[in-house]
Formats: structure tokens, C-alpha cells, sequence
């Protein structure tokens, strides 16, 4: 770590290699499926990266790191707490009504080839989401089998989804 | 993006950093740094006599220790806080001085025999008080957040709440210079007030004040 502060990029990236393994045990006691746990692991060594200059070269390495994972697991799992509780899948989300004013956004795209187009531009992750849980009309269960994504993230996915393609139809609206 | 991916990326973008001294050390140059300032303001002002003449009473002496002690501790477990890989413990470290500075006050209002009335009426000199503590907090909690913010603290909650807490404590202090006359307990309770609206809104405002990580 000392060597990785003062700017030698191989010895950080082999530090961040060896570290890697603890940091994922230590997050597993906190979350056992494997995108969630990714995520913390990812989240901690963002953090390792930003905090560096907090290490003290002359104390013990590990309960700095051990510090930061805890931390930032415990912020992931809170995270997903909030986001699971304001949100919900909710399968009446792109159901059509018969007030026209309603449907102003959704039947503005009218062509399968449009909203295919539109689904190209999400993100991977999102588009995942959206395609299992609104129009496969998968259960959050078996999406999240199907896609490896967690429930939470299957929702989170699915409402940032939706943003987007509301976003991307405004843009279209606009340009047209 | 992937992790081996991630790793890649920031070893790319690794630049040198210089490690940040010891928290102790930090703490000891911040308070000394405010020492200094206040010891300064203080003689440039209104001088020692008041202090002098009250300290003398050993119950106001043991609130001022408390509010000194508090200060001290609170301050140094903010910076133990601020890095990671203290014990959560150094939480606790303000809690004698803050029984201290209870105890002591609570005495005073009970040597008033729990008057309602401060000096000047009801309210009196402690609505001044309390805008005092306010105003001596905000220029020391913006030094305290500029030094605590260099260590982009990773659990910033702790942080903001005990280097408040330390920062009102030092206004509480230094407004022992100031206060020439005893405590009351509706003074007590706007110290307190002021106290914990510093707090608050060093918690309110924690993750941009202190850059958190």
C-alpha cells in the first residue's frame, strides 16, 4: 500500500488483486448473491481507491480494510432497503387507460420495431430487467433466476428503465 | 464493467498521494490553532477578569472544565472517526466531560434554586447567549469540516456529529469568558438548544460538508 501512494501502478494493481479475495469473503457475511456481493466489492475498492491517502503506512493494513467493506456494505444492503421499500414491480406500470391525455407517452411509440430500437439504447442491465419482468411478464422469482440480478436490482433496474425510455420518447417528441 | 476490469482501470488512473498525518496530531493542531485564536480574541476583548473572579467558584470551575473537556474529546474522536479503521469506542470518549458539563450547570441552576428568570428578565442575557454559541459555532465548524474533510470520511455521520458537538462545546467555552453571571435553567436550556441545533445542522449538511467518500 505504501509503494501503491506513492504511484507504482503495478504494485497497486497487484495489491488490489490480492485484496480482492478478502474483500469478498468479508462482504459475503453480509450478502450471499453473487451481483449484490460484486457490487460491494466493486463499491470497496472505489473507496480503497479514493481514501489511499488515509492509510497510515505505520499501522496494521487489514482493519482499514476491513473498516472500509463493512462500511460499504452495510451502505449497499441500506441502499437496497430504501429502494425496495419505495418501490415496488408494479405490472399495471405500462397498462394503457382510457383517458387519451393518459397515453400520450406510451402510444406515442406505436411500431415494435420503434420500442425495439428504444430498448437498444438502455443500458444491458436495464434493458434485462425491462424485457423479463414487462414483457416476458416473468415473475421478480424467476427473472431473477433467469438474469442473475437480485430482486432489488430487478426493480431498481426496471424503474430506471422506464425513465429512460420515457426520456428517450420525450427526446424523439421533440426532434419530430 | 467487471472487477478485473475495475482494477485495470484504477491502477490506470493511480496518481501519487501523501498520507495524511495521524489523526491525533490533526486534532492537536486544530485545537491548538483555536487555542491560539481564542486566547487572542479573548485578551484583544474583554480580558480574564470575568473568567477570573468566576472560576473561582469551584462549581463553575467544574462546568468549565466539562465544557473544555468535551471540546478536547470531542474534536480528537471526530478526527479518530474521520479515518477508517478506529474503533467505534472513540464515540464514547466525550461522555465524561459531557456528564461534567451537566452535572456542574444542573448544580448551577440548582444553586438558583431552579429560577426561571435569567439575568434581565425571563429570558434575559440568555437569548444573547444563545446567539452566541450559534455564532462562535459557525466559523470554528467551518475550519473543523475543512480539516475534517481531507480525509473524505467513510461513515460521515459519527464524524459531523461529534466534531459539532466539540465545536459547540468550545463556543460553550469560550462564552464562559463573556457570561458574568450564573446559570440558569432557562439559560441551560438555550446553551443546550443552541448545543443541539449545531449539531443538527452538522448533520444535516455532513456528506458535502466533509466530502464523504
Amino acid at each position: 500500500m505504501r509503494a501503491a501512494q506513492s504511484g507504482e501502478r503495478s504494485s497497486y494493481e497487484r495489491l488490489l488483486h490480492e485484496i480482492t479475495p478478502f474483500v469478498r469473503n468479508l462482504a459475503r457475511r453480509h450478502c450471499r448473491h453473487p451481483h449484490d456481493l460484486e457490487e460491494m466489492v466493486q463499491e470497496t475498492l472505489l473507496t480503497v481507491h479514493r481514501v489511499r491517502h488515509t492509510y497510515d503506512p505505520g499501522r496494521p493494513f487489514s482493519p482499514w480494510l476491513a473498516a472500509i467493506t463493512q462500511r460499504r456494505a452495510i451502505d449497499i444492503l441500506r441502499r437496497r432497503r430504501r429502494v425496495s421499500r419505495h418501490e415496488s414491480a408494479d405490472a399495471a406500470t405500462v397498462e394503457t387507460f382510457a383517458a387519451p391525455g393518459a397515453n400520450q407517452e406510451l402510444e406515442a411509440v406505436r411500431s415494435s420495431e420503434e420500442v425495439q430500437s428504444l430498448l437498444q439504447q438502455l443500458p444491458p442491465r436495464q434493458r434485462e430487467a425491462l424485457e423479463a419482468l414487462k414483457l416476458r411478464e416473468l415473475t421478480l422469482a424467476e427473472a431473477s433466476e433467469a438474469s442473475g440480478q437480485s430482486v432489488g436490482a430487478l426493480k431498481v433496474n426496471t424503474h430506471r428503465a422506464l425513465k429512460a425510455l420515457r426520456a428517450l420518447m420525450q427526446g424523439r417528441e421533440k426532434k419530430a | 464493467m467487471d472487477t478485473e476490469q475495475l482494477i485495470e482501470s484504477l491502477s490506470e488512473e493511480l496518481t501519487p498521494v501523501r498520507p495524511l498525518l495521524p489523526p491525533s496530531l490533526r486534532a492537536a493542531a486544530w485545537l491548538g490553532a483555536t487555542a491560539l485564536l481564542v486566547a487572542l480574541g479573548v485578551g484583544f476583548t474583554v480580558g480574564l477578569h470575568i473568567f477570573s473572579e468566576r472560576i473561582a467558584l469551584p462549581r463553575v470551575a467544574c462546568q468549565c472544565v466539562g465544557e473544555a473537556l468535551t471540546a478536547v474529546s470531542a474534536v480528537l474522536a471526530a478526527f479518530m472517526r474521520s479515518v477508517p479503521g478506529r474503533s467505534p469506542r472513540w464515540a464514547l470518549l466525550p461522555l465524561p466531560g459531557c456528564v461534567l458539563w451537566l452535572a456542574a450547570s444542573g448544580l448551577g441552576c440548582l444553586a438558583n434554586g431552579w429560577s426561571l428568570h435569567g439575568a434581565g428578565g425571563f429570558v434575559g442575557e440568555s437569548a444573547h447567549c444563545f446567539a452566541f454559541i450559534l455564532g462562535a459555532s459557525v466559523p470554528l465548524a467551518a475550519a473543523l469540516f475543512l480539516v475534517l474533510r481531507r480525509a473524505r470520511p467513510i461513515d460521515p455521520l459519527p464524524v459531523a456529529s461529534l466534531g459539532m458537538l466539540g465545536v459547540a462545546a468550545t463556543a460553550a467555552f469560550v462564552l464562559e469568558f463573556f457570561h458574568p453571571f450564573d446559570v440558569t435553567v432557562i439559560d441551560l436550556t438555550l446553551h443546550l438548544a443552541a448545543v443541539g441545533i449545531v449539531i443538527a445542522l452538522g448533520i444535516g449538511l455532513r456528506r458535502r460538508a466533509l466530502a464523504a467518500a
